[in-house]
């Protein structure tokens, strides 16, 4: 499918679809949290989808606007196509089900994505520190974390 | 739904405590941060019965250099030099994946001689590559000279590479918007004079190995892969071509001049070790086909299609491209705010996603098939950190 049908396609979906307000190279979604593995799911299932693949998952400090963005990155073998999947969530308290029983690589790019930005992800089989000590204090990739070993503070 | 946040020692402590069974005990085993056949700082929990491996728990972070939170500091220019120490066989490769990146979202064209010549130093990388690891799977399963001759041919294309580059391993070539040097005056004859050479070598490989029969019995049938674990945990690259899933971005998101190529994608059967053996040294034939193709054809004009400036500014929004390096499929997500740095920077490395079918692949299976298996995931830990 091209980039306009595929996204308006995904939209149709679920009243909790919508198209992401920002620029980006590819089809881009938004979906609320809570309906977030029902609807990668049903993008996994449905054959005229077919994204068999999460390629990628990654979070966005906005500091500014008080909020994570969780991008998950999808990719389908049959249709050559690609959509990128966006969740926001509030920097105080960011709380995300877990894709692990969709795509079980999803254990581990989110335990990477816990370990950097402290992002808790509901009914995680195994959610521990993956590059870090178990006893680390702080989540390194947010735009306002310190530590006394830091040649560039946060500006 | 609950959110529990776990420890290492506390997933020990709480899988050995409900073994009740009389005669024999179930144990864990460290292998590595330091073990030879891990090629690298990787650790790998294993919890054994006897001799067959029950659970493989991956422990990452011993290389960890923060590579994503650096970047966010600099500008687009130097981002591109810290690459090279992720996946350091495909160091070409991962400049290239930056670079390409950022001129897809700059809006920067590069003329087709900088794409010829950025094209046939990735597949004489991607050759070398597969060289050390066709060497380095031999001495893992016990055989010392395949070793000597992966390295012996490398270093012959290395000296090659070498005369361009100006490095033998951490190979820093490719820039946003060309390349950091035109090709030397020797380039093509030595390269053309490598294929002469290499070709017969190829078969001698086989001879070595391929064909020998301990190199099958502990390669065939062990750690199978089916096509779809391997799409489900996130495999690309020869692990993913192996179970038989043929998906190589050359062909089927060509990027480069790879669309002038004519090669085929070799694709395994089964997915066990030996066809993931089988799919790398085809594609060190398939390598010198392309670089035979494109050698005579490299079109005049600019290595840099302008003057190097290093604020290159990126419109605001997000970003993904990805490019085939030797491992498997390195994206790189820019999330932009209109500035000359990152806003964030991630690399979705082929090695963090390949290294988790490990567990699916040699679960109930002996130690040392462990060994063979991931010798043939072709694991740079580097890259897994990052």
């Amino acid at each position: 499918m091209e980039r306009e049908a595929l996204q308006a396609a995904v939209c149709e979906l679920d009243s909790a679809v919508s198209p992401l307000d920002a620029n980006a190279d590819r089809a881009a979604v938004v979906v609320e949290a809570s309906a977030l593995p029902a609807i990668v799911r049903r993008l996994r299932d449905e054959p005229r989808f077919a994204f068999a693949q999460l390629l990628d998952h990654v979070a966005v400090d906005w500091i500014d606007r008080g909020q994570f963005e969780l991008i998950y990155q999808l990719y389908s073998f049959k249709h050559k196509h690609f959509l990128s999947v966006s969740v926001f969530v509030p920097r105080e308290d960011p709380r995300v089900p877990t894709l692990c029983r969709v795509h079980p690589v999803a254990e581990w790019q989110e335990r990477e994505v816990y370990d950097l930005f402290g992002v808790l992800y509901d009914d995680h089989p195994d959610l521990r520190r993956l590059f870090l000590e178990d006893d680390w204090v702080g989540f390194p990739l947010r735009k306002d974390y310190q530590d006394d070993f830091m040649l560039d503070r946060p500006r | 739904m609950t959110v529990e946040v776990s420890s290492l020692k506390e997933l020990v402590e709480q899988a050995s405590g409900d073994d009740r069974s009389p005669d024999t005990q179930e144990y864990f085993v460290n292998m590595g941060p330091q073990h030879p056949s891990t090629h690298g700082v990787l650790r790998l929990v294993l919890k054994l019965d006897g001799e067959r491996v029950l659970r493989c728990i991956p422990v990452l972070g011993y290389i960890h250099r923060s590579i994503e939170k650096i970047s966010e500091h600099m500008n687009y220019m130097n981002c591109v030099h810290l690459t090279d120490r992720m996946d350091y066989l495909s160091s070409i490769m991962n400049n290239w994946a930056v670079s390409k990146a950022v001129e897809e979202a700059a809006g920067i064209e590069v003329n087709s001689r900088i794409q010829t010549i950025r094209t046939i130093f990735a597949e004489l990388e991607r050759i070398q590559s597969h060289q050390l690891w066709w060497g380095v799977l031999g001495m893992d399963l016990g055989a010392f000279t395949p070793f000597l001759y992966g390295i012996r041919d490398r270093e012959v294309l290395n000296d090659v590479m070498e005369e361009t580059v100006g490095a033998r391993l951490t190979m820093n070539y490719v820039l946003p918007g060309g390349l950091m040097a035109d090709i030397h005056p020797n380039f093509v004859h030595r390269v053309k004079e490598f294929i002469k050479y290499f070709r017969p070598k190829l078969d001698e490989y086989d001879d070595l190995l391929t064909n020998n029969v301990i190199i099958q019995e502990r390669l065939r049938n062990v750690g199978i892969l089916s096509a779809q674990t391997a799409v489900q945990y996130g495999a690309t690259g020869p692990v993913l071509r192996g179970s038989g899933v043929a998906f190589d971005l050359r062909k089927d998101h060509p990027y480069g001049v790879y669309d002038q190529a004519d090669f085929e994608v070799p694709v395994g059967t089964i997915g066990d070790s030996w066809d993931r053996y089988w799919v790398r040294v085809e594609e060190m034939r398939q390598s010198l086909n392309i670089v035979e193709q494109l050698l005579d054809n490299i079109p005049p004009g600019d290595f840099l299609v302008k003057k190097l400036n290093s604020k290159i500014k990126i419109p605001e929004g997000r970003y993904y491209s990805q490019l085939e390096t030797a491992r498997g499929v390195l994206g790189v997500f820019i999330a932009s705010d209109k500035k000359d740095e990152p806003y964030r920077l991630h690399y979705r490395s082929p090695n963090f996603n390949n290294l988790w079918c490990l567990e699916p692949m040699i679960k109930g299976d002996y130690i040392a098939s462990l060994i063979g298996a991931m010798s043939s995931l072709d694991l740079v830990i580097p890259d897994i950190d990052r």
